[in-house]
């Protein structure tokens, strides 16, 4: 087990987002995470690497760190536990003033105070792999939203995380664009990287995923193998969800 | 410096008049500019946008102990006129035994001025910055000064150049102002100049048109700049 979580909770003024949930998140295993919008999931993901600062909640990871929220965790362990998991999001954010391959070194080289020409190595590596090496020295708005999103991946991948998170990933590209991320997304799974993904892609989630999680109204409703949750869902509200999806009228 | 004041002044006499006078006097002045009127304004403006981009990092802190100072000094110095901020330092503070130089004077007042008013270009700029961007920094392991300092200053830079602009023409046309604390800058020369020939109209028609050259290229620059930094599209 990678990453324990017992009793997440997270409140926006009056508004209960997270209702007492658990996870746990396995060691090279894909995560799905799926629910109707305004039901906590990306909420959830986000307090995975504290960009929410849950309000309760207990989280344990393999090598012994702990961090209850019940009490305010300090800015080192707040720190730690960002570093710990690569954060790919729906608006793919890379810093527009920087290159595709500057936004891959900016984490190891700043950051992690790596030495220069390896992580230009690495990097160029990454870029690679993701398939975007010919445009490494493009800056973002060069770059359609797919290959935006490409390198968003490999800027997560350069810090060498434990775990990758990605914020609907897909959701803000055009369609044709949705399969290079997805394929992307698909290779790292094969590797094996631990992934936690918000998503709505309902076959893609089935494909690549170990565990689904469907989410309502803050709560996990209903958790298990995609086949399990995706194909034969038990909870009324997960087919309802799923019927939407997959029958838009 | 001030024997060739005098020189430059007193090839200039009540007889001159018309071409005569506007070519004579032009040198004067272009001197008073020279020494004075640019180093000014370059001094000024950049001390104050260092002023600046502090008091804008303590205005958009969480903790009050930072905030308020940065708060009243924009609010005193916008809310009082920069003649009456230049007339306490240089002829208010003797009283305290504090005596300060014309030109000094000079650059304490518009540096504090230019702090003030870029000051809140500056935190708009960082205001517009996605949050986003502060994400993105969080989460490749960044803290708060190294987002602020690699991502969103870079970013606030860019769109805060055309408004900051603004900012140094006006200063460059303010610091004529420094001439009512004897600070013999462009407008100070001119002054002289028409006190002693009375062509008020010509001399001082002739000092508007060096400013405007002045500030015309300085626009230049300004073009330059934001051209420079446009290589790429902020989103």
């Amino acid at each position: 087990m990678l990453l324990s979580i017992k009793g997440l909770a997270k409140s926006f003024g009056d508004l209960e987002v997270l209702k007492n949930i658990d996870v746990e998140i396995e060691k090279g295993k894909v995560l799905s995470i799926m629910g109707p919008s305004g039901s906590g999931k990306t909420t959830m993901l986000r307090c995975l690497n504290g960009l929410e600062q849950p309000d309760k909640g207990i989280f344990t990871f393999d090598d012994g760190l702990t961090l209850n929220f019940e009490n305010k965790i300090n800015k080192q362990e707040a720190l730690k536990l960002r570093r710990k998991a690569g954060m790919v999001f729906q608006s793919y954010n890379l810093f527009p003033h920087k290159t595709a391959l500057e936004n891959v070194t900016e984490g190891p080289i700043i950051v992690q105070k790596r030495n220069k020409n390896e992580v230009n190595q690495m990097a160029e590596g990454l870029l690679e792999k993701v398939g975007l090496k010919d445009k490494m020295h493009l800056y973002p708005h060069q770059l359609s939203g797919g290959q935006q999103q490409r390198v968003g991946i490999a800027r997560a991948l350069a810090i060498e995380p434990d775990l990758m998170l990605f914020d609907e990933p897909t959701s803000a590209l055009d369609p044709e664009l949705i399969g290079e991320v997805l394929t992307v997304i698909r290779d790292l799974a094969k590797e094996n990287w631990t992934m936690a993904i918000v998503t709505h892609e309902v076959q893609f989630a089935s494909q690549v995923s170990d565990e689904v999680i469907f989410m309502d109204d803050g709560y996990i409703v209903e958790q298990g193998p995609p086949e399990e949750i995706l194909k034969a869902p038990k909870e009324k509200r997960t087919q309802q969800f799923l019927d939407r999806i997959l029958n838009p009228s | 410096m001030f024997p060739l004041n005098n020189m430059v002044l007193f090839s200039i006499t009540g007889d001159l008049q018309g071409w005569e006078l506007f070519v004579n006097s032009l040198l004067p002045m272009f001197l008073g500019a020279i020494k004075y009127t640019i180093p000014l304004t370059l001094i000024s403006f950049t001390l104050g946008l260092v002023l600046a981009l502090l008091t804008a990092i303590m205005r958009l802190s969480k903790s009050p102990i930072l905030r308020v100072p940065a708060v009243i000094y924009v609010s005193a110095i916008r809310g009082t006129p920069l003649l009456v901020q230049l007339f306490i330092i240089f002829y208010g503070l003797p009283s305290l035994n504090i005596t300060i130089d014309p030109f000094p004077s000079a650059i304490i007042a518009f540096s504090l001025n230019v702090g003030a008013y870029a000051s809140e270009i500056i935190r708009a700029s960082i205001l517009s910055i996605s949050k986003g961007q502060w994400e993105a920094g969080y989460t490749i392991g960044m803290t708060q000064n190294t987002v602020l300092k690699r991502i969103i200053i870079p970013q606030a830079a860019r769109v805060s150049v055309p408004p900051l602009s603004n900012t140094f023409i006006s200063l460059v046309k303010d610091t004529s102002l420094a001439s009512l604390i004897l600070v013999t800058e462009l407008f100070r020369r001119a002054q002289e100049i028409a006190a002693v020939t009375y062509d008020f109209m010509l001399i001082y028609i002739e000092a508007a048109v060096l400013y405007w050259i002045i500030c015309f290229l300085l626009s230049l620059v300004q073009q330059a700049l934001e051209k420079h930094l446009e290589r790429y599209t902020a989103t």
